[in-house]
C-alpha cells in the first residue's frame, strides 16, 4: 500500500503528518510506503491513500483516485488511527 | 540550528490577523541572523497560495517557507498570542502559538521538525507555552 502525506510547500507539516502516520500504521501492525510531498505534485502520483488537511483535501477535489483521508489535528494519534482505518477496511 | 532561544521567543504577540502574525514570527528570525526579509514575505506568500494548511492542530501554526527562500541557518521562533488570532482554519482557530520555521535542506526540516513534534505531542506543554508568562517555562520545556 502506498500513502501519502500532503501539505502546501511538501516539506513542513507534510513531515510532521508523515511521521504520526507512520506512527500510527506501526501500531495497527499495517506494512505501507509512507512519503510526503506537495499539493500539486501529489494530484498526478498514482498511490492508495492520501492523507492531509482539509483545506487541501479540498483543493485536491476529484484530480486524484486515491482515497482522501482528512485529518485536523496532527499532533492527535487516535485522530489519525481513525481515519486511517476507515480508509484502510473501506 | 537554533529552537527557541531566548531571543526567538515573544511572549506577547500583538498581531491582529494572520498575515500580522505570521511576519512577527518571521521577523524573530530576521532579527537574529538565521533567515533574509524575502523569506518572511514568502512565508506570507504561501499562506496566501495554499490557505491556511499549516495550521495543524488546535491553537497552532507552523508557518514557513523553502529552504531556497532565504535561509541562513536552520531555526524555529515562537510568538504567543494570547487573544488568539483566526487563520481560516475550519477546525483549528483561534490560533495562539506561531511557529515560525526555517530550515536549510530537506535533513534540517527533518531535524526541526523532530524537535516540534516531541514538544508539541504533549498536550499539557502546549497549554503551559500558551500561558506562560516569562521565558523561563518555554526554555525548561526544550530542555525537556
Amino acid at each position: 500500500m502506498k500513502i501519502l502525506a500532503v501539505c502546501g510547500l511538501g516539506q513542513g507539516t507534510s513531515l510532521i503528518l508523515r511521521m504520526n502516520v507512520e506512527t500510527v500504521l506501526r501500531d495497527m501492525g499495517v506494512d505501507a510506503d509512507v512519503e510526503h510531498i506537495d499539493v500539486s505534485a501529489a494530484r498526478s502520483m498514482n498511490v492508495d491513500i492520501i492523507v492531509t488537511s482539509q483545506e487541501l483535501a479540498e483543493t485536491l477535489g476529484t484530480d486524484t483516485g486515491a482515497k482522501v483521508v482528512i485529518v485536523n489535528n496532527y499532533f492527535d494519534n487516535a485522530e489519525i488511527k481513525n481515519a486511517l482505518s476507515a480508509a484502510i477496511n473501506s | 540550528m537554533s529552537f527557541l532561544n531566548k531571543e526567538l521567543v515573544n511572549l506577547h504577540g500583538t498581531a491582529k490577523n494572520a498575515d500580522e502574525a505570521i511576519v512577527q514570527a518571521g521577523e524573530l528570525l530576521v532579527n537574529a541572523g538565521y533567515v533574509s526579509e524575502q523569506y518572511v514575505e514568502k512565508m506570507v506568500e504561501s499562506y496566501h497560495e495554499n490557505g491556511a494548511y499549516f495550521v495543524i492542530a488546535p491553537q497552532i501554526a507552523i508557518p514557513h517557507a523553502r529552504p531556497t527562500d532565504g535561509v541562513e541557518n536552520s531555526a524555529v521562533s515562537l510568538v504567543v498570542l494570547k487573544d488568539g488570532v483566526n487563520f481560516g482554519h475550519a477546525a483549528n482557530d483561534p490560533v495562539r502559538l506561531v511557529f515560525g520555521l526555517a530550515a536549510t535542506s530537506s535533513e534540517a526540516h527533518l531535524k526541526v521538525i523532530q524537535k516540534i513534534v516531541s514538544l508539541l505531542s504533549n498536550s499539557e506543554n502546549i497549554e503551559k507555552m500558551i500561558h506562560s508568562e516569562d521565558y523561563q517555562v518555554i526554555g525548561e520545556l526544550v530542555e525537556g
